[in-house]
């Protein structure tokens, strides 16, 4: 009787910790919050790029592929994405402001 | 991967930003004869007018194997198609003919120029298209074969002709081409490499199985039959391709910046003569 009891309770407490175990991946991964600000943030990112006539098509794939893993329900690759993405467009502005008095270098004189 | 490769771009990029360099007046006659110096002095066994021929200059074996496929070039088929369009009188019964100098025989070399009424540099390309719109007609791809059938023809009644691009006394038209010369040398796309990085700082060098044009005579051979493409490209359709090369996004065809970049790049070919249509590999 008590052997029964005691696997009855050790079932239960599998099925608690498998149970609470399912559900941590929801607590830990990124939400569809999450991406839609690191996505917006990219987005900004590359339109100021545009701006300077300097986007990467680099960058463009990055949203691409940051909305195909949301569109899935993959927020964790979507966000991961869209932060490459950002840092993309990021470098894309730096190389297109250092550039403004950098290009003079390479002239022939 | 990416944020890697962009982190590490911008480690280059910021070694490679000089201190600030006084912007200067441009001075296109100067420009140009020390861009032409310097390929000379780079190549010095080729001749002046050689240079429009892009790699086959370069490279002897290419060169040889050029002059057996010019015996029946790639490009013969476009030019047949651009002869026949060009004298193919549109719906209203105008043509080509009308819009043109010299009803557009041998006149290629003048283009593009600087137009004073509008302020903007006008290509070859762009006044192909307008020409049909002011006859009611759709205006053509930029990048696709009828486009570069029409300047094929006009370049070929035109070759031997040496480049004879004019600045003149207007400062709209020093600003179109200083805003040539500085798209050409600024570095851009994720590979950060500018015009220059390939075709002054590298020609006659190999870029995987590709040998490097140079950029003095570069847009005399347009348009070209390029065996990488499997067909014809216009000089709109040559800019674009190398803006995505280098990772970068191409801007629209005939945006202010490639055509201001046409006629600095003309301007400094001038005196070589037209070589168009071309092939290349």
């Amino acid at each position: 009787m008590s052997m029964i009891r005691k696997t009855r309770k050790s079932a239960f407490s599998l099925a608690t910790v498998l149970l609470i175990a399912g559900a941590m991946p929801a607590f830990a991964s990124s939400s569809e919050a999450e991406f839609k600000a690191a996505y917006a943030a990219a987005e900004a990112a590359n339109n100021a790029a545009a701006s300077l006539r300097n986007q990467w098509t680099t960058t463009a794939a990055a949203l691409a592929a940051a909305k195909q893993a949301a569109d899935s329900g993959d927020f964790d690759q979507a966000v991961a994405s869209s932060k490459e993405a950002e840092a993309l467009a990021k470098a894309s502005i730096f190389q297109a402001e250092s550039e403004k008095e950098a290009w003079q270098a390479l002239e022939i004189r | 991967m990416h944020s890697a490769s962009a982190a590490l771009v911008l480690a280059a990029l910021s070694f490679t930003v000089p201190s600030a360099i006084a912007a200067d007046t441009p001075d296109p006659v100067a420009d140009a004869k020390a861009f032409q110096k310097y390929f000379t002095d780079k190549f010095p066994k080729l001749r002046l007018a050689d240079f429009v021929n892009g790699p086959y200059s370069m490279n002897e074996d290419m060169r040889r194997q050029w002059d057996e496929k010019e015996q029946f070039p790639p490009y013969d088929f476009s030019l047949d198609m651009g002869k026949e369009m060009f004298s193919k009188p549109f719906k209203n019964g105008k043509s080509y003919l009308d819009c043109f100098p010299n009803q557009g025989i041998g006149i290629r070399q003048n283009y593009p120029y600087f137009d004073e009424k509008e302020g903007k540099v006008i290509t070859l390309e762009l006044a192909l298209n307008r020409c049909r719109e002011a006859n009611g007609e759709e205006p053509f791809s930029y990048v696709k074969d009828e486009m570069a059938a029409l300047t094929a023809y006009m370049a070929f009644t035109s070759r031997g002709k040496p480049f004879d691009i004019k600045i003149p006394n207007d400062p709209r038209a020093l600003e179109a081409y200083r805003n040539g010369k500085r798209y050409f040398y600024t570095r851009r796309g994720q590979l950060n490499f500018s015009c220059a990085s390939c075709h002054v700082q590298n020609p006659g060098e190999r870029i995987r199985a590709e040998v490097l044009a140079p950029a003095l005579g570069i847009l005399n051979a347009m348009p070209i039959y390029r065996s990488e493409w499997g067909g014809m490209g216009t000089t709109s359709r040559r800019f674009t391709t190398c803006n995505s090369q280098i990772r970068g996004v191409p801007l629209d065809p005939q945006s202010d910046e490639y055509r201001d970049l046409e006629y600095y790049l003309s301007y400094v070919s001038n005196g070589l003569p037209i070589s168009g249509p071309g092939a290349r590999p």
